[in-house]
């Protein structure tokens, strides 16, 4: 009785799960899939066909505002993990200091914060500093939204490490820096790699706060597709997102399989 | 001395570069926006009036404090536009959040009772599409929502429709991207919280007589409060100030609050009474916050 009830419920779980995950992943496969029409005319398949990468390829302003994004996003996530990791620290181990609350209020703040807004007050910032608006406002700008990302993440994995293992080392000698760079580091490197990685696809991602603070030549990537989609559907712009698409699987299917072997050699991957 | 003890001042010292940063790029730029929602437009282009300058002396800074006024505050309660934009961002980010939280629940309920060993791979798969950009997981929807898009071909070739429907710039449009976009957000704080819940507790209840549905009622749905309550503020709280879903998506004889920030900003040019916006969507997400904090408090008394 109970065993055919519990089979009726795991029907209707298998019912969500199928549908919860079609509907998560169609659309997506509907792009890419659409990204090979040889077609001019998006809705039309007029065959499989590479032309609209090679459009892509071809197209100079397209591809500068590639390079600039992924050259913000780079820089912007290398700070942000450095940045992010020492807020988690300061977060975990320094129990407590003057201006702690507001310490994690403001790292936690930028997390649900509309992006209007930071876009909108970090533009007031570098108008009043007279700071010429291009490459380095949007990376900064990147790097104070995604910091707080990697310190989060970074934060979990913390918390979640024996510190006996710390003290064992002090206790053999280390100073708190050296046992920090040799029992700590590795342990909370995965979630730092994983915070990193995250930073730099929410830069390379962000439309608005960029669309704030960027100056004239440096429009990243997100900046063109916005005003290209606001025209309507274009094929060269399923190109483009398909790659996109491509690349972060490939780096999402490497960073687990890397986690996977790092923890099949014994140490602890991070929960992504 | 315990080794706890000097770990934490090199702990403390490694807050200095992230707070300084938060301080510099987080917290001061917000007074910038206060204190441009106070100024009226100079020609337009900034500097604006009043400007601050601490070497002008005490004198020039009170007669400058005494120049701000509430013009722009005024013109955001008198003119129609930012309440309703105001108001239709509340009622839309609602929709959404309860439209979110019956679509996520039924999911995360259903990851929650998959074999121990296919639950990873399961919330790899609710994250992934969370990794691939905000801009084209929209953009895929207006492939599909289009007048010629993917949607109407299916259903005019199952005859369910007659004509093309008109999808695009509609609310319908919109909730589909926002439900979309977000679904990531409102899984995973649940399934957090329903993989936590002991199957033991639902077994007593079933030995109790319990119905599945009233087992579901009366255990997992409470014991998952917390889950729907993070997930509810992680979805509601982005969604008031959100830009580009509605901007692609819904029509454009509605806005909300975020769009008319950025009409305000990008196309009238008019940043004070944009200042004068961000601080009113500001003011709009501190009540849900100041409500949940509400919440957690009264959880902690009782526990």
């Amino acid at each position: 009785m109970s065993g055919r009830r519990f089979a009726a419920m795991s029907r209707f779980n298998v019912v969500s799960l199928a549908l919860g995950f079609a509907f998560l992943y169609l659309p997506i496969v509907i792009l890419v899939i659409y990204s090979f029409n040889a077609s001019q005319l998006v809705t039309v398949w007029g065959g499989w066909s590479l032309r609209w990468y090679t459009a892509f390829f071809n197209d100079e302003a397209m591809l500068a505002a590639a390079a600039t994004s992924l050259r913000v996003a780079a820089v912007s996530a290398t700070l942000a993990a450095v940045l992010g990791t020492l807020a988690a620290l300061a977060l975990v181990r320094g129990e407590r200091f003057k201006g702690r609350t507001l310490f994690s209020g403001m790292l936690y703040a930028p997390l649900v914060m509309p992006e209007v807004i930071t876009g909108l007050s970090l533009l007031l910032l570098f108008v009043a500093l007279g700071a010429e608006r291009g490459f380095w406002t949007v990376t900064i700008a990147h790097t104070t939204l995604t910091m707080c990302f990697v310190a989060v993440i970074v934060q979990s994995r913390l918390g979640s490490i024996d510190r006996s293992l710390e003290e064992a080392a002090m206790d053999l000698g280390c100073g708190p820096v050296k046992a920090f760079v040799a029992v700590t580091l590795p342990l909370i490197a995965p979630a730092i790699a994983a915070g990193w990685m995250l930073a730099f696809t929410l830069s390379l991602d962000d439309l608005v706060i960029a669309s704030f603070t960027t100056g004239p030549g440096s429009a990243t990537l997100p900046i063109r597709i916005y005003s290209e989609v606001r025209l309507g559907v274009k094929p060269e712009i399923n190109a483009i997102c398909a790659l996109i698409i491509g690349a972060v699987t490939l780096a999402i299917v490497t960073a687990s399989l890397a986690a996977k072997l790092s923890s099949r050699r014994g140490g602890n991957a991070a929960p992504m | 001395m315990s080794a706890r003890n000097i770990f934490t001042r090199p702990a403390r010292l490694a807050a200095i570069a992230p707070y300084g940063w938060m301080v510099l790029f987080f917290l001061v730029p917000f007074g910038f926006v206060l204190k441009l929602s106070l100024s009226q437009v100079a020609n337009a282009q900034p500097p604006y009036l009043p400007v601050f300058d601490l070497g002008a002396g005490w004198q020039a800074l009170v007669a400058a404090v005494s120049a701000l006024s509430l013009d722009n505050f005024r013109l955001l309660l008198s003119d129609n536009l930012y309440l309703s934009s105001g108001l239709r961002s509340l009622t839309v980010a609602a929709t959404a959040t309860a439209l979110l939280l019956a679509i996520g629940y039924p999911i995360a309920y259903a990851m929650s009772r998959l074999p121990r060993r296919w639950q990873p791979l399961a919330m790899i798969l609710v994250i992934v599409p969370f990794w691939t950009s905000f801009l084209i997981r929209v953009y895929a929807w207006i492939n599909i929502l289009q007048h010629d898009g993917l949607l109407n071909q299916v259903l005019l070739t199952l005859h369910i429709v007659s004509e093309p429907v008109v999808w695009l710039s509609t609310d319908t449009a919109m909730y589909i991207g926002m439900v979309y976009s977000y679904l990531p957000f409102m899984i995973l704080p649940l399934y957090a919280t329903l993989s936590k819940l002991d199957p033991a507790l639902l077994e007593a209840a079933a030995d109790l007589g319990a119905s599945p549905l009233q087992s579901f009622w009366r255990v997992t749905l409470p014991l998952s409060l917390p889950g729907i309550r993070a997930g509810a503020l992680l979805c509601f709280i982005p969604l008031v100030g959100e830009f580009v879903i509605p901007d692609l998506l819904a029509g454009s004889d509605s806005l909300m609050i975020g769009q008319t920030l950025w009409l305000e900003f990008f196309t009238n040019r008019d940043w004070p009474v944009a200042a004068a916006t961000a601080v009113m969507l500001l003011a709009i997400l501190l009540l849900p916050l100041v409500i949940y904090d509400r919440f957690q408090r009264r959880q902690m008394v009782r526990s």
